[in-house]
């Protein structure tokens, strides 16, 4: 991969950092902002689930400990993988993390004709919406570990950056 | 490191290059902090100004429940079985259907909430109602003790009255929960406190204006607990509402508005007949009581509500819960003068009661108009407003307070960006633990939709059941209800001058010397 990203010109390779950090930067603040809000719960938007698997995200929000346990995966899978996006920092782990919480976003609301939500309330799009596009944008995040050119990986993966 | 290891060593460069966005993060973070700071400083600044207490209001202390409630239960259409389940008792075959619909969808928890309702420490010990199905599901509730479905072969815990009057007599009832057609609730209530017993008694309080000043002489010489049934009072929203206006945040009040909208047949009281109703499992003499003597009619038993007879239609069935929360938030009292109009404009099924209504009360005193408005043919959700000149109020389940743009009292918080008029100044919302003044996103999505927030701790609280519970609670203290017989008073006599000024095509007034409507 790292040869592959030395063959990026200078400008493709901030693009493709700016592109990580700045989805980093979202979920980092979105962790946060639920971590420190006391009464943040993840149920009025599990019980707002529609489609084939409405049934799993009612049930999670159903059961208290469950719910406790989504809460705090939730609000720390987003700050972990905001922090390792931004700091390039388990880059590829990081984005495993991003793409199943956005993988469960998107399959507790797809966007589908016909299906409307209550949250987030914006209004409707049309199967592709902004966590798809957030989704495919970490999917080549994970494809260029952009973090082991500039980012601490590049410590960590010293070995694999020199050769 | 494993970069020890290697043969060339981590540079100043690689060292950059590693650590590039690491300001990104201290950037983030120094937002992030200036935003809390903010946040901080208006919420700060505003609740320093409007001086409303942050918290959610506390409910009193526990009153102890050792000593045992008889209760009895006159009339078990919709709202005596509503009544009961508030108390705690349940038709098996309601349970049945909660526990169906909870094995089908997992965000049904009619029936976990019910296990959870807390017990009141009563029994029932007598039923009256002139219908023969509903005595009999009565009946099944009142041995429902342990909340049970159908399979647990419930027996029958009370004694079912054919007459009210030899339940009110009985020696194993301490108190009376009264949920009949209009036309009984006054002679009824009479009875239960002159038998020295507690009562409950359903809204509107009474049908004629006569009755309400005899009703309110007996029930305050018999001395018993009275808890009239609008179960808004048990509202946490609305009881925040009555802080906010303590406080005068805001200002003069000139306006109130509050509404009625319904869609549907069964909401404008075309209620189900009963294919096996009929003269011989009703007994209709009793239901028409001292009211005309009309040929039996299944229409009239079921849907009484539309007819003149026994009910007041709109006025004592709508406009009251919507004037009471009123009354509870502002002490409103009776109205100087009321005028209503109205008609029949879509139910033109043979009712004698409008279906689209208007209510002016005026309130010179108070420089004041509450105006009410139904329509039982459209849902346009209206919500109910408090209009002043430095904010204006919605309350619902939720409350949300907006600073008026053109405002004295915040003429400079507005000027210098402290507060913005279109956003609102601060909302509450029951469940949560605090009131915010500056609302997030969500918060003002929750806000538009007034979705809410008490799933939090799992529970639902069901409002009858906490007026129950009030009343309980005084008959076992000795306090008194919040809504007491002085606010029904108010109530019946507002709701009274509503139906004579529609009745009678003319605006009538409050005499509050000779304690008459003219």
């Amino acid at each position: 991969m790292t040869n592959g990203i030395k063959l990026f010109s200078n400008w493709q390779l901030i693009s493709l950092v700016i592109l990580r950090v700045a989805v980093g930067w979202n979920f980092f603040y979105e962790g946060l902002a639920k971590l420190i809000d006391p009464d943040w719960t993840a149920m009025g938007y599990l019980l707002d689930s529609k489609w084939i698997f409405a049934g799993i995200f009612h049930s999670m929000a159903s059961n208290p400990t469950v719910l406790s346990v989504v809460d705090f995966l939730n609000i720390w899978g987003l700050i972990l993988v905001g922090l390792g996006l931004m700091l390039g920092l388990f880059t590829r782990l990081s984005a495993i993390g991003g793409m199943i919480l956005l993988g469960f976003y998107y399959l507790s609301h797809p966007p589908l004709a016909g299906l409307g939500y209550i949250i987030p309330s914006e209004g409707n799009y049309l199967i592709v919406n902004k966590t798809l596009i957030e989704f495919f944008a970490i999917w080549i995040i994970y494809h260029f570990p952009t973090g082991r050119e500039i980012g601490i990986d590049r410590f960590i993966f010293w070995k694999s950056v020199q050769k | 490191m494993e970069a020890n290891n290697n043969k060339s060593k981590i540079g100043r460069r690689d060292m950059l290059r590693g650590l590039a966005t690491v300001p990104f993060l201290g950037a983030l973070l120094l937002a992030w902090w200036n935003k809390r700071r903010k946040d901080h400083y208006m919420n700060e600044n505003i609740f320093s100004e409007i001086k409303v207490s942050t918290k959610a209001p506390e409910s009193g202390p526990a009153v102890p429940k050792d000593k045992k409630i008889r209760l009895g239960i006159i009339g078990f259409g919709i709202r005596g079985e509503q009544l009961m389940r508030g108390a705690g008792f349940a038709v098996p075959e309601v349970i049945d259907e909660w526990q169906e619909g909870a094995s089908t969808n997992s965000s049904d928890t009619r029936y976990e909430d019910f296990l959870q309702q807390e017990d009141l420490n009563i029994e029932v010990n007598g039923v009256c109602d002139v219908y023969d199905v509903h005595a009999e599901r009565v009946l099944l509730a009142s041995g429902n003790v342990n909340k049970k479905g159908s399979d647990a072969n419930i027996t029958p815990a009370a004694k079912r009255y054919r007459n009210y009057k030899d339940l009110i007599q009985a020696d194993d009832i301490d108190a009376v929960i009264i949920a009949t057609p209009d036309h009984w609730h006054a002679r009824m209530a009479m009875d239960v406190a002159l038998a020295g017993k507690h009562v409950y008694v359903e809204k509107g309080m009474t049908r004629t204006e006569d009755e309400t000043y005899e009703m309110v002489d007996v029930i305050k010489k018999s001395g018993v607990c009275f808890q009239l049934g609008h179960q808004g009072r048990q509202t946490a929203s609305y009881n925040k509402a009555r802080e906010v206006i303590r406080e005068n945040i805001l200002g003069p009040i000139t306006l109130i508005e509050v509404t009625t909208n319904r869609n549907s047949p069964n909401g404008a009281w075309q209620y189900e007949i009963d294919e096996g109703a009929g003269p011989h499992n009703i007994d209709w003499e009793q239901f028409t009581g001292y009211g005309p003597v009309r040929p039996f009619s299944l229409e009239r038993f079921f849907r009484w509500r539309c007819w003149w007879d026994y009910g007041t239609g709109l006025s004592g069935d709508l406009l009251t819960h919507e004037y009471d929360a009123m009354n509870q938030i502002l002490d409103l009292g009776i109205p100087h003068s009321v005028v209503s109009s109205g008609g029949i404009y879509y139910f033109k099924d043979g009712r004698e009661v409008p279906d689209t209504f208007q209510v002016t009360c005026e309130y010179p005193e108070r420089n004041l108009t509450f105006l009410y408005s139904a329509t039982l043919a459209s849902n346009r959700a209206r919500g109910k407003s408090i209009m002043g000149h430095d904010a204006n109020m919605e309350v619902g389940e939720m409350l949300t307070v907006w600073a008026d743009y053109e405002s004295t009292r915040f003429k400079e918080m507005i000027e210098n960006g402290t507060i913005k008029a279109d956003i609102p100044l601060f909302s509450f919302i029951p469940g949560r633990k605090k009131v915010d003044a500056v609302a997030t996103a969500t918060e003002k999505y929750f806000a538009g939709r007034g979705l809410l927030y008490t799933y939090r701790d799992g529970v639902r609280v069901d409002t009858t059941h906490l007026h129950i519970k009030e009343w309980l609670d005084c008959i076992r203290s000795g306090q008194q209800t919040s809504c007491n017989i002085d606010r029904g008073f108010e109530e019946a006599i507002t709701a009274h001058m509503a139906t004579i000024s529609y009745r009678e095509n003319r605006k009538v007034f409050w005499d509050p010397v000779n304690k008459r409507i003219v």
